[in-house]
């Protein structure tokens, strides 16, 4: 998975980074294909060049050897809400059909069956970047027909298009799994199955999807991860496995 | 620090402490669980290990916040177990905003000003959940922007490198929205590592955040922050984060750990006493920065 975001990244775009696997993604792009990827975190380091894999999105690494560290009001403000944001990338707990992303609560509001912490900053990312990528395992549970709680928006709820709701950016057109990736229909806003990972069907895709999963007529193969992807993630960029885990 | 909480923390009141990751001073929120606050509206972007904490020890009743989590671990358990299954209004008390939205409500409150506007939280059920997130007609072009309230504290404890004994602050690395929460507080408590002479302060002004006029106690405690982290200083103590998963999950391990390392020393002296391998492990390397040339 990681691999696979990591070749979704082009060459200078700037990219808002979360913790986590977007975080290895990026560092990985960086390392390959990317070079002049600038990596904007929400803490505040801009152009961040992190000489060991950061452990939180607040990692002191981040700061050490970067273009810019600045508060969070200019973060939010003079790189997010100004447009400067290429590319937002997001997991969550849940992800709909519509690419809307669950990281509040599962069941009400009100009375919560479990508590997740909340937006961050998820919810402006989803609103601003000019594109958002999501990166989430497969599992029912995980890909409900809907979310239990919108956090960040997708690609609009009952029809609703963002445009329309005012959001700048384009919102989530793809969401990288484990067994393969789904894109946003550009009509009508739905997660569809677009490429396979090696050895995968598309039926196993729809297993870990609570939706009936719709698919482009010609499905892509997704390249496994080369000697290189794979030496730089497990010897260079995660060699305590903090986020290689499955 | 014991005459500063004291002095300037009391029952009721809304507390701020803030430092995104970096700076966020530990020492303090352990001095008000010993003197055993009560009622405090605790708010900060990520309530973060301290509230947890917090919550733990009883002081807290309500918690305005943008994300509660671990970071980079998971879940805060001793907050999980005061809200899930609980009707709102029960157990603890929450005002959920994301980042941006807490950003701008210290950047209102620092500008005296009621509200702050957004472009934001359209298409998400976060208005739904915290009615205080409402929208504004634009009245040069008319467009629907979202608003959020100014959040002015209380008090507002910051940690950072080094201050004069006036309480000129200087930090670098990660500054958060320390800025701006300190402005919008009625009363700021300043907790530094090194306590400088004014010379120093006034040899690089750049770098100081937060002026003296605005700072109403300084206190200098050495590994205040610790587990969060001061660049330049000490590293973040990532296996205490870890650890905290297992600690607070299980109601009376949280008790314990409260008992031995918060009730059970007087102070932050005494606390790194009790864990003479923390400064050892976690001690900063060297990585100056060029000086720069302030003549004219």
């Amino acid at each position: 998975m990681a691999a696979v975001a990591a070749r979704e990244l082009r060459d200078g775009e700037v990219v808002f980074v979360g913790i986590g696997l977007p975080n290895l993604a990026c560092n990985l792009a960086r390392a390959t294909h990317a070079p002049n990827l600038v990596l904007i975190y929400e803490s505040g380091a801009v152009g961040a060049s992190p000489s060991r894999l950061p452990v939180s999105i607040g990692d002191p690494a981040l700061v050490t050897g970067s273009l810019m560290v600045c508060g969070m009001a200019d973060v939010f403000q003079l790189f997010l809400q100004n447009g400067r944001i290429e590319v937002g990338f997001l997991g969550g707990a849940q992800v709909d059909r519509y690419g809307n992303i669950n990281t509040t609560v599962i069941g009400s509001y009100e009375r919560p069956a479990v508590r997740l912490p909340g937006s961050g900053g998820a919810a402006e990312i989803a609103v601003h970047a000019r594109r958002t990528l999501i990166v989430a395992k497969l599992n029912p549970r995980a890909f409900p027909e809907q979310v239990d709680f919108v956090t960040s928006p997708g690609q609009g709820r009952g029809g609703r298009g963002r445009r329309e709701l005012g959001m700048p950016g384009a919102g989530p057109v793809k969401v990288i799994t484990d067994k393969g990736i789904l894109e946003a229909d550009p009509t009508t806003g739905e997660m569809v199955l677009a490429a396979l990972y090696p050895g995968v069907t598309a039926d196993d895709v729809q297993a870990g999807v609570g939706w009936p999963l719709s698919r482009r007529p010609r499905l892509a193969d997704v390249a496994p991860p080369t000697e290189t992807e794979l030496r730089l993630l497990r010897d260079v960029l995660d060699p305590k496995k903090l986020y290689l885990k499955g | 620090m014991r005459d500063a909480v004291s002095r300037f923390v009391h029952d009721g009141d809304t507390v701020v402490i803030e430092g995104f990751t970096h700076l966020i001073c530990f020492a303090a929120g352990h001095e008000i669980i010993r003197q055993r606050r009560r009622d405090l509206t605790l708010a900060r972007l990520t309530p973060d290990l301290i509230y947890d904490q917090m919550i733990a020890a009883g002081c807290a009743r309500k918690l305005v916040f943008s994300w509660a989590g671990n970071p980079g671990v998971g879940s805060l358990h001793a907050f999980r177990r005061a809200v899930e299954g609980k009707p709102a209004g029960g157990g603890l008390e929450i005002e959920e905003y994301s980042h941006f939205g807490m950003v701008a409500r210290f950047s209102a409150g620092a500008a005296r000003l009621p509200f702050w506007p957004l472009r934001n939280y359209m298409g998400t059920d976060l208005p739904a959940a915290n009615p205080r997130i409402r929208t504004v007609a634009c009245p040069y072009t008319g467009e629907s922007l979202a608003t959020v309230p100014a959040l002015n504290p209380s008090v507002t404890i910051v940690h950072a490198q080094r201050a004069d004994a006036a309480g000129n602050t200087q930090m670098w690395g990660l500054v958060g929205v320390q800025k701006e929460a300190a402005f919008a507080s009625e009363r700021v408590i300043v907790v530094v590592e090194d306590l400088v002479q004014e010379a120093v302060i006034r040899s690089d002004p750049n770098r100081t955040v937060i002026p003296g006029m605005i700072v109403s106690a300084v206190v200098v405690e050495p590994w205040g922050a610790h587990p969060s982290y001061a660049q330049g200083y000490y590293d973040r103590d990532n296996d205490f984060y870890v650890a905290w998963e297992g600690i607070s999950r299980d109601r009376d391990r949280l008790e314990r750990y409260l008992e031995e390392f918060v009730y059970g020393v007087p102070d932050r002296a005494g606390y790194m006493e009790k864990q003479p391998q923390l400064a050892v492990r976690l001690k900063a390397k060297e990585r100056l920065s060029g000086g720069v040339n302030y003549g004219f």
